[in-house]
């Protein structure tokens, strides 16, 4: 008898451990497939989206589940002030705030391709405008276009061409910008300058003039914080920018501009010198803190993104008295923009909810609620300026006149590959400064991401 | 071969097929699917299996085909080297050390063998994050960390830039040691109380016996406890070495590559490709020699005591 009981506890505790890993195993590789499948063949007729009885989701919830790397200051107030206007628009839907932290997204960006490539894409996620999203979304077939949304609302209008030309891909919009970032911005301490008897540079020979005052006056000139290796990518992009003119810049990124001319060479030349003005810590500071050597008076000037204007609401200071800033050298008249966009997946599971939010964070009211928090400009021609600080207005004024151009460092001018590879580059070439070998080995990255001939 | 044991044979196979299969499925069968990645095609988000041959293993070992990437690959690999013997030295030196001295019967065992073994209970991410921190250079009129600290004591010329350094010695990159020492000091505690478990099982009628027979107080640990803690050593090894080999949070959360790749190492090689820049096949093809490296320190292990079941 206990014989017989042993027996059937062992088949029984057998029978559990298969069904656990079997059941552990199956939904994930099977269920989504089967929805992706009925999803995918629904989607290319998309007047069919405004039809409410086409049922809310697979699993029967009335969710929005949305994807960012958005999970601290203010880019997480930001958002929640849209996931406000939102929730007061569509009460019943719940808001599923997926987010991973870390590292410009680079860690979300993993869990995202993880998600993606295994048949559970979230609702919408959050994604830089141009070749990241055409390169590594588009092309790889898990994007659904939302150039509908554009024409319905009339978006077409009020959007800039520049803008819709860098989502745009074989014709069609894949994703909706909801904010704007400059990224050559020069930022200074406009007390060390007048104590200097400086002003703002504009070309490179004043800079490095300003510079050799700053310091024999005892002050770094350029502060920059790369132990994030993109910094240095960015102050690149900048350089690169300054000393080939708007045209010659993006022609780096079509195959048009040549990477092994003596322009570029001029550029790598005027990095190698300027990396002769930072901080000899730079490889130990992020760039936030390379934003503090400047309000801390230890530094003149640093040169990142408008998200350092955000830094420096959040410690109080006013824009054009406590820190002053321009455009970086040479580069006046251009506008290097970068655009975090919201995006609509294919085989989204909430797909109705998703264009609602999509609605929503493309128009001004959305929009506005999102981007003086966040401290970004719409892109948008008809937002709302006195919500707006005086950097904003003024990154505002230059985004309507100047020519835009893509940003490498962040994701729009060149797939994720290519700036990868440009980063492994800069790694190099920060520490060793040879501009020979460096130029060759961006020309190869050109070649190798596909863009330049052999 | 009566009824009962063939019966007990069955149902120990029983029991033990779900976790077969699971590991056949989950472990080598994913092992398996890598090793077929890095030889595919795959470049970019969409899968690719279409076969291209040791293409990807090339472009990491020849600098002629690989550029930027294969140079990364190699300096990455000596780092590897580097980490590896000093913090296994390090760990097995400095836990050994302490683990003899606990032995002398000290008051207050229990609070030293604690505070020792405390680091260990942190994450690595942790560890980086701290150290980072304290190793941070700053500058010359502004020091920061371990060279502030420098500075107060009036030690100027201890200062160095640390893990910011790009000078190597050789193939050797002296901004390792921060990271060296970061690790020993999370490891060294385990590797201490895998040394004092050791000397505690050794009998004391071993070492009076040696005493009785004329035998230094050196002499008995150089002559009776070393050979005897030999097994120990041997497992220190193998678990200290497999962690040092897949390195990968510590040095991620604490300098990431660091300058000119001075502390880069296979594992970030890996996920920057892989997960940055979409080449999963070439990825994958990294993961595949991280798992070779492993081999060699695993397999002479799993040797070693398969021999000594079967002795026994």
């Amino acid at each position: 008898m206990s014989r017989k009981y042993f027996w059937l506890t062992t088949i029984l505790l057998v029978l559990a451990l298969t069904l656990v890993a079997c059941g552990g195993t199956a939904p994930t590789t099977e269920a989504p497939a089967e929805e992706e499948a009925a999803t995918v063949e629904e989607a290319p007729a998309e007047g069919e989206a405004t039809e409410e009885e086409a049922a809310p989701a697979a699993d029967g919830a009335n969710q929005l589940e949305f994807f960012s790397w958005w999970t601290a200051g203010g880019e997480a107030d930001g958002l929640n002030a849209m996931y406000e206007v939102f929730k007061k628009e569509y009460p019943d839907i719940e808001i599923v705030n997926a987010t991973v932290s870390g590292g410009a997204g680079s860690n979300a960006k993993a869990v995202l391709a993880t998600r993606m490539q295994s048949g559970d894409p979230p609702d919408s996620f959050q994604v830089h405008a141009g070749h990241e999203l055409i390169d590594t979304w588009v092309v790889a077939d898990k994007m659904e276009p939302v150039t509908f949304l554009f024409e319905e609302n009339g978006w077409l209008d009020v959007y800039p061409q520049g803008v819709i030309d860098i989502l745009s891909y074989n014709g069609e919009i894949w994703s909706v910008p909801v904010n704007i970032h400059r990224s050559n911005v020069m930022w200074y301490n406009p007390a060390v300058f007048e104590a200097n008897g400086l002003t703002a540079p504009t070309t490179f020979e004043e800079f490095f003039a300003a510079a050799d005052t700053l310091k024999a006056a005892g002050v770094t000139p350029l502060a920059l914080g790369d132990n994030g290796i993109w910094a240095s990518t960015h102050l690149m992009e900048t350089v690169l920018l300054g000393a080939l003119g708007a045209d010659g810049y993006r022609g780096l990124w079509t195959g048009e501009t040549d990477w092994n001319s003596p322009e570029v060479t001029n550029a790598l030349d005027t990095f190698a010198k300027m990396l002769d003005y930072v901080n000899e810590d730079h490889a130990a500071l992020s760039w936030d803190q390379a934003a503090q050597m400047v309000v801390d008076g230890d530094a003149a000037m640093t040169i990142m993104g408008d998200w350092a204007d955000g830094y420096f609401f959040s410690l109080g200071l006013t824009p054009g008295e406590d820190y002053g800033f321009a455009p970086t050298p040479n580069t006046d008249g251009t506008f290097m923009m970068l655009s975090d966009t919201f995006s609509l997946p294919k085989g989204a599971p909430h797909r109705d909810n998703a264009i609602k939010w999509l609605t929503l964070a493309g128009s001004r009211e959305g929009q506005d609620a999102f981007n003086p928090v966040k401290g970004s400009i719409s892109p948008r021609s008809d937002s709302d300026r006195s919500l707006y600080n005086a950097y904003l207005q003024s990154a505002m004024d230059a985004f309507a006149s100047n020519e835009i151009t893509p940003s490498l460092a962040h994701g729009a001018a060149a797939s994720e590959g290519w700036v990868t590879a440009f980063n492994d580059i800069m790694t190099l070439f920060v520490t060793n400064r040879d501009v020979a070998a460096t130029q060759a080995a961006m020309a190869q990255a050109c070649v190798d991401a596909g863009i330049c001939g052999q | 071969m009566d009824s009962q044991t063939r019966h007990e044979r069955w149902i120990a196979f029983l029991m033990l097929l779900p976790s077969i299969i699971l590991l056949a499925i989950f472990v080598y069968g994913f092992i398996a699917w890598t090793g077929l990645v890095s030889v595919s095609k795959w470049d970019g988000i969409a899968p690719d299996y279409n076969f291209v041959g040791l293409k990807n293993y090339q472009q990491l070992f020849l600098k002629a085909i690989g550029g930027v990437s294969a140079l990364r690959f190699h300096i990455g690999l000596w780092n590897t080297f580097f980490f590896t013997i000093f913090f296994l030295f390090i760990c097995l030196l400095i836990g050994l050390s302490l683990a003899i001295l606990l032995d002398q019967k000290v008051k207050g065992e229990g609070i030293f063998r604690t505070i020792y073994l405390f680091p260990m209970a942190i994450s690595f991410v942790v560890t980086g994050v701290v150290w980072q921190w304290i190793f941070a250079p700053g500058t010359e009129s502004r020091p920061r960390g371990v060279n502030a600290l420098f500075s107060t004591l009036g030690l100027e010329n201890l200062k160095w830039g640390w893990y910011t350094d790009p000078t190597s010695i050789g193939p050797f990159h002296i901004a390792l040691i921060p990271v060296i020492i970061a690790a020993a000091w999370q490891m060294i505690g385990y590797t201490m109380a895998m040394y004092l478990a050791g000397l505690r099982a050794i009998p004391d009628d071993l070492r009076e016996a040696g005493n009785v027979d004329g035998a230094t107080n050196f002499g008995v640990y150089r002559h009776i406890i070393l050979p005897l803690l030999k097994p120990i050593t041997f497992s220190a090894l193998i678990v200290l070495g497999h962690i040092s080999l897949k390195i990968f949070d510590l040095i991620y959360t604490m300098t990431g590559k660091g300058p000119a790749f001075a502390t880069d190492v296979p594992g970030i090689f890996m996920f920057e490709t892989t997960f940055q820049g979409n080449h999963y096949a070439q990825g994958a093809a990294i993961s595949m020699i991280m798992l070779i490296m492993v081999a060699f320190v695993i397999i002479p292990y799993l040797i070693f005591s398969f021999r000594q079941e079967v002795e026994l």
